[in-house]
């Protein structure tokens, strides 16, 4: 909507600290708002919900969580259920109050003609809140997610309009959820891994890379590929990161702990023993 | 959304029989709600509310919404229920499942075999006929593991508690061992399409950018070192249990000897009444404090917390073989 103002704008991006903004997204907001996408009423084009999280010291706005807003949309308004929105920030304040308005979301592709008027809603809720867009249509044949500031336009005085100004995103994972990653990709999963299978993907994963590393030294030495010194460097760095122990300490420290963990299995085995010999004694008893 | 006619089978199939709890099958939404709470109120514990649908013998779970952090105030608490009543009506309102299947709460090293964990169980099975509690470990998640469980009370224990009655005899009699209280419930997940979508365009297959090293981290020792401990506690607490029953033994053989000799002297004495032609004293008298039956302890907290103890030495054992695997990746890498 801003097309035909640039002119306008240039002065105000060079004063504006809205440019080095950036907002991080958690895996569970994308989640959160597919689900609401898959629940939407049956005539909704889209669903639009409100953004929590906190804003990090060096100006991230951390999102971490979500929920979405009942709304009616036609082509010149737009209805917000303003007391459903209220009622659940109270709520989600209650558990964790840390977590303060930060924006909000829609699916579809980029910015269109109603979300001025939310967004300005929401700038009544939060200062310079962050607006999330989910193509959840897969219009352009990938699934867009892309976040917005917004950044007035004034000629003097007067406000003329809205410039929806695109931020960086940042969308890894957390440790926690990157151990569930295996299960929330596909569609379904049977069952989830016990603690030994996890360890052999994982094994394996390993293995994959070092072949990786292997065949590509093998192919520069060759000199099917030409060298590349960054890379030389951070296989020379990770190679360098593997402790110096002389054979025979490492040795020792090895067997120590393998020992250690052989006098837990024991420890632990004697103490199910121990357990099972208690039952048959006590129903033993009892019969007695 | 994708298994959606196969569930619609099931519960044709199943309508006539009510056939037992056999999945939990689980929204990838939930377990990142679920993991998010805990994980942030870690070391608190935390609960919170499943909704899904009961589809013949598989419990779906499609979202869950978590509890504030419960304080010891009646007031507090009436608001606590208010706060439920909200969200349920709240999450209708956007067409959620809007049925309570269960409840999840975090634990701390498995340690989560309580009464209170059973009562809660039971107060929820009288509203809810079917329902589970899943439990997530975010301590254990460091050590790269996805520690979810699902658990219910097995069928025959619900009976035993209802009726309050946990005598040796009623166990003996049921067959019920300290194994039979909790069943696991194998846990299925499932995302909708549109999620999985989403999960491919964001996070290339490639086994760079899938970074779960945590899983090879060689300190295990603060972990190992606190299940020893707590598995000391109980062994403890178990000898404390043992010795109620070893004194409940000793006292009842006391009680059966004293009543054996005031029988003796009784039928003596009869014997001499009858000799002088008296009328005979009867045999039992219940106002004498020998004759009062002494209570039994129950068997729950031995239960308890015999279960408690084996599970501290599973994940011991667990984790005490992964560290193997660990050691002797170290060697090899070492040895390269």
């Amino acid at each position: 909507m801003a097309n035909e103002q640039t002119v306008l704008q240039f002065p105000l991006f060079s004063s504006s600290s809205s440019s080095s903004l950036s907002a991080k997204v958690h895996p569970l907001v994308v989640f959160n708002i597919c689900d609401c996408y898959v629940r939407r009423p049956d005539q909704a084009e889209r669903v639009i919900g409100t953004l929590l999280g906190s804003i990090l010291p060096d100006g991230t706005v951390d999102i971490r969580n979500s929920y979405a807003v009942p709304h009616s949309e036609s082509s010149d308004q737009v209805a917000l259920d303003i007391d459903y929105h209220h009622n659940m920030l109270i709520s989600h304040q209650k558990v964790n109050p840390k977590e303060v308005i930060v924006g909000w979301y829609s699916t579809g592709l980029g910015v269109t003609g109603g979300s001025a008027l939310i967004h300005e809603f929401y700038s009544r809720e939060v200062p310079n809140p962050v607006h999330l867009t989910v193509d959840t249509g897969f219009r352009n044949g990938e699934g867009t997610i892309k976040a917005y500031v917004s950044v007035n336009l004034s000629l003097g005085d007067r406000q003329l309009a809205a410039q929806f100004q695109e931020i960086p995103l940042d969308l890894r994972m957390v440790e926690a959820e990157q151990v569930g990653f295996d299960i929330l990709k596909p569609t379904a999963v049977d069952k989830i891994p016990t603690d030994l299978e996890g360890m052999e993907a994982s094994l394996e994963r390993l293995l994959a890379l070092i072949d990786d590393v292997y065949k590509y030294v093998d192919n520069v030495v060759e000199g099917h590929i030409a060298p590349d010194n960054s890379i030389g460097r951070f296989i020379s760095d990770t190679l360098a990161s593997v402790p110096k122990i002389p054979p025979a300490a490492f040795d020792k420290l090895v067997n120590d702990s393998l020992q250690d963990h052989l006098l837990l299995l024991y420890l632990s085995s004697i103490t199910r023993t121990q357990l099972s010999l208690a039952e048959k004694l006590n129903t033993a008893a009892q019969i007695l | 959304m994708a298994n959606m006619p196969r569930s619609f089978l099931q519960v044709a199939a199943t309508e006539e029989v009510a056939s037992p709890l056999r999945v939990v099958q689980i929204e990838g939404l939930a377990i990142l709600k679920i993991i998010k709470h805990c994980k942030e109120f870690s070391p608190a514990l935390v609960t919170g509310q499943l909704l899904g649908l009961d589809v013949g013998s598989v419990l779906e779970v499609t979202n869950c919404f978590p509890f504030p952090i419960r304080e010891e105030d009646e007031e507090i608490e009436a608001e606590g229920a208010n706060y439920q009543l909200e969200m349920m009506r709240c999450l209708r309102e956007v067409n959620v499942d809007n049925n309570t299947v269960g409840w999840y709460q975090s634990t701390l090293f498995g340690s989560y075999q309580t009464v209170e964990l059973i009562e809660t169980f039971m107060n929820y099975q009288e509203n809810i006929k079917r329902c589970v509690c899943i439990i997530y470990d975010p301590s254990r998640s460091n050590q790269g593991v996805l520690a979810l469980k699902a658990l219910k009370l097995s069928d025959a224990f619900m009976e035993l508690h209802r009726k309050k009655n946990f005598t040796g005899e009623t166990l003996r009699e049921k067959n019920l061992s300290w194994v039979d209280i909790f069943e696991e419930i194998p846990i299925k997940v499932s995302n909708s399409a549109l999620i999985s979508a989403f999960m491919t365009e964001l996070e290339a297959d490639t086994p760079v950018t899938r970074c779960d090293y945590d899983r090879l981290q060689l300190s295990t020792s603060p972990f190992l070192e606190r299940n020893m401990e707590f598995l000391i506690e109980c062994m403890e607490d178990l000898s404390m249990e043992q010795q109620k029953f070893q004194f409940y033994y000793r006292s009842l053989s006391r009680q059966q000897a004293q009543q054996q000799a005031w029988l003796q002297k009784r039928r003596a004495e009869n014997a001499a009444r009858k000799a002088s032609g008296e009328d005979l004293l009867p045999e039992e008298d219940p106002s004498n404090p020998i004759f009062k039956p002494l209570p039994e302890p129950s068997r729950l907290e031995s239960f308890l917390i015999t279960n408690q103890i084996s599970n501290y030495c599973n994940q011991v054992n667990g984790v005490a073989g992964q560290s193997f695997s660990r050691l002797y990746l170290m060697k090899a890498l070492h040895e390269e």
